[in-house]
């Protein structure tokens, strides 16, 4: 069966492709060094239109207002400039209340696009420009620790690591943030109250990875101007022990966070990485497997969501659950040497 | 090119589902189609495959495994026809239902009659309405056009004009169209279907063809009080089968082996029913209900007339983090019948979405996702109820009126460890009313047949015909005010054998009398205290021939509509007594 596979790596190569939704203009160049918070390429998503309608504003009819018009399409236009007249003895002309760009000009009608800022594609991830992607984006290279998450709030920054969790369980409290932590991204387990990510947004924190976030939460923390990564998932759950080994022993280093939503069709999921520099030969991470005897599993529900472990036994039939369901399904050994009899699709790979 | 399926003896049928793609094989057997076997694996639309045939080989691979046929050649592609050494198919069908849902934006002259009638034809597929533009809309032209930009939609429905009618004003709204599809890069421009007044169709064309992909299907409206979905759904799935073209890799192969009658999955499914509606009984209609995880699809049909509704929010898979838009949590925990907070009840939901290929793996999360089907099914049937005319007199007051068979689908229904608990879903989610049959498709095969009814028909009927769909039984509901515990239908049942069973059912209870699959009785129903079972009005009864099902015959005098205690505990201890009385 098919496994999918989330990586909580130490030491990577990463190569990860960003790209605009839409067409738009690529800012850098092919091997290019990259911060994670550099605009790496901008569109227009959201563009504007603005239409002026000449023939009224001269009092002409369309098609004679068309004689009048001064702008051509693609021209760029500053807000007060004259597009059409003059016309008659009182001179009437008509001018362009905003800037922007002459995209039509006919039958009496200008349609400006309005001047708007951009959206900006920041790189994600410090690193080097591997390759271009025709108007939409580039490759960007980098070597560290990798961890995925499975939600973020859409934004991207960087910023010294801080743990606040002496355990994977526990919950981020309002008094643990001070002014001490300004400018850090830190690390915690579960955030239940919307007064701790206020306190976080107000210090400022550069980011905050979870392991876990109250679902009620979720509309404030995609409102943040900070990034947010949850590991886990929602309700109270604590993180797998392997991130948080791997965070904690990275404590005051640099690390960079792509909080952007989890793709299923990209496969792009929310990221952390820990930039470490390059030494040899570096493992490259697979993205396609399949369940086998002794790799090293999450458990993604109840029973024991969160849970990690490692498969002992693969039955060749489907096995009966609690609840009566049939399944294909392994025998995981747990941390704690429990062994539990779980479906293979509730189950992840780490690696 | 459209190739016929006449004359064919061996049929592969490929559904590419969100979570699993099947590969069904139908072949003669005695002289006469049969379902023979399935094979199920993952589907591969998504990361890290990105390619649909990763999952529609594994598939195939085990539905060799299981039939013993030899179905890829040595190059790894599909043998077809049928070899000497028997090995292949003679044809190919397949349908899909995977990949998000369309973003549409409908286009309309007046709200409640073409822009309504888009928006009904956009639910006909998987789609979301993201915008509607109508000729009240206040926005201001270039508010209009930066909105159909900024949405980026993946399809323009353009409704408006009766036949004859408005055109004046189906220009000015094309007009919007046009510039926003002119202002955007070519490959960014979505296509556009025209389901309006077809007396302007050239004006039409000529105003759109060098701007955008525009696509004429039959007026949607040809009179304000008519409106005609059947043909314009053929070209909107048509729509749908070349944007998942576009959108999804290896969907282009496979609508080219199977000649270009790629379906999505819900029209495949409709057309079964409407097939089904022209061969029964013509005083009934047929319905037709898909839980799935793209989303929760209803067909009913009366006489031939089909309607169909897609509803993608009310999917089982990634869109169930929005579903307390449409209903809150309280809905769910109410037909549990074990303890769980409401906390608990949403961090499940949050992380099904998250995870969608999971499954339930304790006794609380299965009783949570059978709470949730129960929910989707609650919420299609009201929008049923919206429908007009006969169709929509059906579902009145939530309930599903005047229907036979109920066929149903989704692994929620068919992979339900119990069947009983398949047959409360289907009661409580649809609350039938009267004398009704359910028919469980336990193999997913009703959109294959559909698939391949227009072109070989024979195949259908004779799969249907062959018991490959499991009839879990006749359902008795009455209708009808008494207090519980108050005898409220004599029931006697007269076995082909000579055998009787007498009993008075109680308002509030649910019964079982076993009638075995392909049994045979005569049931005769004296309905007391004035309820209706659905002979003719309130205190009539009458005699019935019934066939026994899975679960026999089963009455569920429970109440229409069926209500349940306020008190959790008292309500949890009613759920376990009628699991009980069905098992």
């Amino acid at each position: 069966m098919l496994a999918p596979i989330t990586h909580i790596h130490p030491f990577t190569s990463i190569r990860r492709e960003r790209l605009l939704p839409v067409p738009g203009r690529v800012l850098v160049r092919k091997g290019q060094k990259v911060n994670s918070t550099d605009v790496i390429a901008e569109a227009d998503l959201s563009p504007e239109y603005l239409m002026l309608d000449v023939a009224r504003g001269l009092a002409l009819p369309a098609q004679k207002a068309d004689q009048y018009i001064q702008c051509k399409v693609g021209e760029n236009i500053v807000e007060g400039d004259v597009v059409a007249g003059p016309v008659g003895l009182m001179k009437r002309v008509v001018r362009s209340p905003r800037n922007g760009r002459v995209v039509l000009a006919s039958d009496g009608q200008i349609f400006l696009k309005l001047a708007n800022p951009p959206f900006e594609l920041k790189a994600g991830l410090p690193g080097n420009v591997y390759e271009l992607v025709g108007d939409r984006g580039a490759v960007i290279e980098a070597t560290g620790a990798l961890i995925q998450g499975v939600w973020g709030n859409g934004r991207v920054d960087s910023g010294l690591l801080h743990i606040l969790a002496k355990e994977p369980e526990d919950v981020l409290q309002i008094d643990r943030l001070d002014v001490s932590l300004r400018g850090s991204v830190v690390l915690s387990g579960h955030c239940f109250q919307r007064e701790v990510l206020a306190m976080a947004e107000e210090l400022p924190l550069r980011g905050l990875i979870l392991a876990s976030l109250d679902h009620g939460l979720i509309p404030y923390a995609l409102k943040t101007n900070f990034p947010i990564i949850v590991i886990e998932g929602f309700g109270h759950l604590g993180l797998n022990s392997i991130a948080f080994k791997l965070l904690t022993t990275n404590e005051k280093r640099e690390v960079a966070l792509n909080a952007e939503p989890w793709d299923r069709f990209t496969g792009r999921k929310p990221e952390i990485v820990i930039p470490l520099p390059a030494a040899g030969e570096l493992p490259v991470l697979r993205e396609i497997s399949v369940f086998a005897l002794d790799q090293t599993v999450r458990v993604l529900r109840a029973p024991c969501p969160g849970k990690i472990g490692k498969i002992v036994e693969l039955p060749a039939e489907p096995v009966p659950l609690p609840n009566g369901l049939f399944a294909q399904s392994g025998e995981v050994r747990l941390e704690n040497g429990n062994i539990v009899v779980l479906p293979l699709a509730n189950l992840e790979i780490i690696e | 090119m459209t190739t016929s399926l006449i004359d064919a003896d061996s049929l592969l049928a490929i559904d590419v589902g969100e979570i699993n793609t099947r590969a069904m094989l139908f072949d003669v057997v005695d002289g006469r189609y049969r379902f023979l076997a399935m094979g199920s694996a993952q589907t591969t639309a998504n990361a890290p495959y990105n390619d649909i045939w990763e999952g529609i080989r594994m598939a195939l691979d085990r539905l060799q495994t299981v039939s013993g046929r030899v179905l890829v050649g040595e190059d790894e592609r599909l043998i077809s026809p049928t070899r000497t050494d028997g090995a292949g198919v003679d044809k190919i069908s397949a349908t899909i239902s995977a990949g998000k849902p369309l973003r549409v934006v409908a286009v309309g002259l007046l709200e409640d009659v073409s822009l309504d009638s888009a928006r009904r034809l956009a639910a006909t597929t998987y789609s979301r309405v993201v915008d509607s533009i109508g000729l009240n809309d206040r926005r201001k032209m270039e508010a209009r056009v930066s909105a159909l930009q900024r949405l980026r939609p993946d399809l323009v429905i353009v409704a408006g004009g009766t036949e004859g009618g408005a055109s004046q004003a189906v220009h000015k709204l094309l007009d919007t169209v046009g510039l926003a599809c002119l202002l955007q890069p070519e490959s960014q421009r979505p296509e556009i279907m025209y389901a309006g007044n077809t007396m302007i169709v050239d004006e039409v064309k000529s105003a759109l063809e060098n701007i955008g992909s525009i696509h004429v299907s039959p007026n949607v409206r040809p009179t304000l009080e008519t409106e005609q979905l059947d043909a314009p759904q053929v070209y909107l799935s048509n729509l749908f089968r070349r944007l998942r073209g576009r959108q999804i890799p290896g969907v282009v192969e496979l609508d080219n082996i199977t000649g270009g009658n790629l379906l999505p999955t819900a029209s495949a499914m409709g057309r079964v029913i409407r097939f089904l509606s022209q061969i029964y009984d013509s005083s009934k209609g047929v319905l037709g209900v898909d839980v799935g995880a793209s989303a929760t699809s209803v067909a009913a049909a009366y006489s031939g007339n089909l309607s169909l509704r897609v509803h993608p929010q009310l999917g089982l898979g990634e869109g169930l983090v929005d579903i307390f838009q449409y209903f809150p949590v309280e809905d769910v925990n109410r037909w549990l019948s074990v303890e769980v907070s409401n906390e608990y009840v949403r961090d499940y939901l949050y992380l099904k979405s998250l995870y969608p290929a999971t499954l339930p793996a304790t006794v609380e999360d299965l009783e949570i996702e059978q709470a949730l089907a129960r929910q989707m099914l609650r919420l299609a049937i009201r929008n049923m109820a919206a429908e007009s005319g006969q169709l929509g007199m059906r579902f009145n007051l939530g309930m599903v009126v005047g229907f036979e068979p109920i066929l149903a689908l989704g692994s929620v229904l068919t992979q339900a460890p119990l069947l009983q608990q398949s047959l409360l879903i289907l009661l409580d989610g649809l609350q039938p009313l009267g004398v009704t049959t359910f028919v469980l498709d336990q193999n997913h095969i009703t959109p294959a047949l559909g698939a391949t009814a227009a072109l070989n028909p024979i195949l259908a009927v004779q799969v249907l015909e062959s018991g490959a769909l499991l009839n879990m039984g006749t359902i008795i509901s009455p209708m009808g005010t008494a207090r519980f515990g108050t005898p409220i239908l004599r029931v006697n049942m007269k076995y082909d054998g000579g055998n009787e069973i007498k009993l008075d059912v109680k308002h509030g209870s649910i019964v079982v009398m076993p009638l075995s699959i392909g049994q045979t009785a005569q049931l005769h129903l004296r309905p007391l205290h004035r309820f209706d079972v659905g002979m003719g009005g309130a205190g009539r009864g009458g005699r019935i021939r019934v066939t026994g099902g899975a679960l026999g015959v089963v009455i569920d005098a429970r109440g229409r509509p069926l209500r349940l205690p306020a008190e959790p505990a008292r309500r949890r201890e009613l759920f376990k007594k009628w699991q009980k009385a069905l098992s």
